[in-house]
């Protein structure tokens, strides 16, 4: 039995901001990084469903990126995972989400997994793209924005919800091998121990060249800061000033 | 110009509201709109989709009675092979994460999603979208592509109005062996909560940082006079059910005032509440989204600005 997890880390914006000088992207000067959150969710996952099948079988992580990523990798690694697998792609930021499951679906075929996992979106894009490109890539059955698995490994089956809009849940059986991309709060992601840290810089992270990526399905003609809205009026002062202005605005807007 | 494919979404009978804003949208484009309509029984609903600016409706009747994701993938593909389109327009939504991604990778398409704004420049398109929690936005190019997939984000266009005289063609599409199949529909448990008739929410979200606290904010929104709500990362947490939850995923309000603490403002939360009357924003964050959609902001402890707020209801 093994489970692909398709990790990404993903880069987050203080408060300041400046662009590369072809005005594409954000000056990495300025972006924090850290492992996308719907990932730690498809981590968990994977987890959970090798310990109910008596722990036998292995977790793969895969990821696109530069050295650096493999730091959300890492942390992948100590909640679990076995082992892990770099694509070395620098600049994956400006990626279209197409290309880079070209490059994942490189590496998932040789894997040959029973279930592939990507996280819903990632929080710094948020295309909701990669995991069902990866899957027609891959000639797998799909199935995105799971919130609940129930995985039959001998049937070859997986009982899934899918969460529409409004909290409608759409229930759907999946053949699997599939591709599934997991939806926040499907379960409770562990913590890393300290040991399980220090435990997961040891094991093996792989790393591989992308081969073809093919023509891309966009391309960043230029990056800019919103013009702010009329925005809001600014209640400053104290807690209490705050609190104060907020009460009056409440009562004089309830009656 | 070959036109624009705008693809109905419909649940369950009835044609989603977005749907009408891709309408809106494919005018932004350029060139005929044609309405794509894939069910199971597809004339129950071409009638919703035949509103002014639609000049024709193309229907293609597949064999399941719900969504399913190879179904309505090779349904798409038939129609976009048919008529070539300049673009096809679909939008953001779960139903169409499962399936559009996998027809612009087949068909080699350019492809984006969670697109706000669209225009056409010569005969070539640019659409915008957001990065890094909405505080940079950027212009999308397509070059090299003749026919462009583009999910646009829910709310971002006024729907079409008006009644229209479209033509229906029918289209036949390959049947295929669904691997993903639906079963069944299932709905939440609403409890005896119903945020969206609420004149006034007192909304709470990951800023409150543990479960303890939301026994706090259930008792400011009782003195308040408000019902709580919460954003999603609260039900995620199954701190609360998501009876309450304001947003894609959950509900969308429009109460007279929405007051939130502690909420960033992720896209899918702003498109459940922005229409809302008066919305007041309490953030440590000063760069938060929701202070872009607020009427009134401040940036402040979400806790101390409570206990003020205790001894003033």
């Amino acid at each position: 039995m093994k489970i692909v997890v398709c990790a990404k880390q993903v880069a987050m914006l203080g408060d300041e901001v400046e662009f590369t000088d072809d005005g594409r992207s954000v000056d990495t000067d300025y972006l924090e990084f850290a492992l996308n959150e719907w990932d730690t969710f498809a981590t968990e996952e994977a987890l959970q469903i090798r310990e109910r099948l008596g722990g036998e079988g292995e977790v793969v992580v895969v990821t696109a990126g530069d050295e650096d990523a493999e730091e959300a990798m890492r942390r992948c690694l100590a909640m679990g995972a076995d082992r892990g697998v770099r694509i070395s792609i620098e600049g994956i930021a400006d990626r279209d989400p197409i290309s880079v499951a070209r490059a994942l679906a490189q590496v998932v075929e040789k894997e040959q997994p029973d279930l592939v996992f990507c996280g819903v979106q990632s929080a710094d894009a948020v295309q909701a793209t990669t995991g069902v490109a990866l899957a027609e890539l891959l000639g797998l059955p799909r199935v995105a924005v799971v919130r609940e698995l129930d995985y039959d490994h001998d049937a070859k089956k997986a009982r899934v919800s899918r969460e529409l809009e409004g909290g409608l849940i759409d229930v759907v059986e999946a053949d699997t091998p599939a591709v599934l991309t997991i939806q926040t709060g499907i379960n409770e992601p562990r913590y890393a121990t300290l040991r399980a840290i220090k435990q997961a810089e040891q094991k093996e992270i792989e790393e591989v060249e992308p081969g073809d990526l093919g023509e891309p399905a966009a391309h960043v003609r230029r990056m800019f800061v919103p013009a702010k809205g009329e925005g809001a009026e600014m209640l400053n002062g104290s807690p209490e000033a705050v609190a104060q202005r907020i009460a009056e605005i409440v009562k004089e807007r309830l009656t | 110009m070959a036109g624009v494919l705008v693809v109905a979404e419909h649940l369950r009978g009835q044609v989603r509201p977005v749907t009408l804003e891709l309408v809106t949208a494919a005018k932004d484009v350029g060139g005929p709109v044609t309405a794509v309509v894939i069910a199971k029984n597809p004339s129950a609903l071409t009638g919703q989709v035949d509103v002014a600016g639609v000049d024709e409706i193309v229907t293609v009747a597949v064999e399941a009675e719900e969504f399913e994701n190879d179904v309505y993938q090779a349904a798409l593909e038939a129609v976009i092979a048919e008529r070539k389109p300049d673009a096809v327009l679909l939008g953001f939504t779960v139903n169409s994460m499962d399936f559009a991604p996998a027809v612009a990778t087949k068909l080699g398409l350019g492809y984006a999603s969670d697109i706000f704004a669209v225009s056409s420049e010569g005969s070539s398109l640019v659409a915008q979208r957001s990065y890094y929690g909405a505080k940079v936005n950027a212009e999308l190019e397509f070059p090299g592509k003749d026919c462009v997939m583009l999910l646009l984000r829910p709310t971002s266009w006024a729907p079409a109005e008006g009644s229209g005289s479209a033509s229906v063609t029918e289209i036949s599409a390959p049947s295929v062996e669904s691997r993903a199949r639906h079963v069944d529909f299932e709905e939440v448990e609403q409890g005896d909560v119903d945020i969206t008739t609420a004149e006034f929410l007192l909304s709470i979200g990951r800023g409150v940082g543990e479960k303890d606290a939301i026994g706090q904010f259930e008792e400011l929104a009782d003195r308040m006079g408000a019902t709580l709500s919460v954003s999603r990362p609260i039900v995620d947490a199954g701190w609360m059910t998501n009876a309450r939850q304001v947003g894609q995923s959950g509900k969308t309000v429009k109460p007279k005032v929405y007051l939130a603490l502690g909420i960033s403002g992720a896209v899918q939360h702003l498109a459940g509440m922005k229409t809302a009357g008066t919305i007041i924003a309490v953030n440590t964050d000063p760069e938060a989204a929701i202070f872009n959609v607020a009427h009134y902001g401040a940036v402040a402890d979400l806790f101390e600005v409570a206990d003020e707020l205790e001894k003033l209801f």
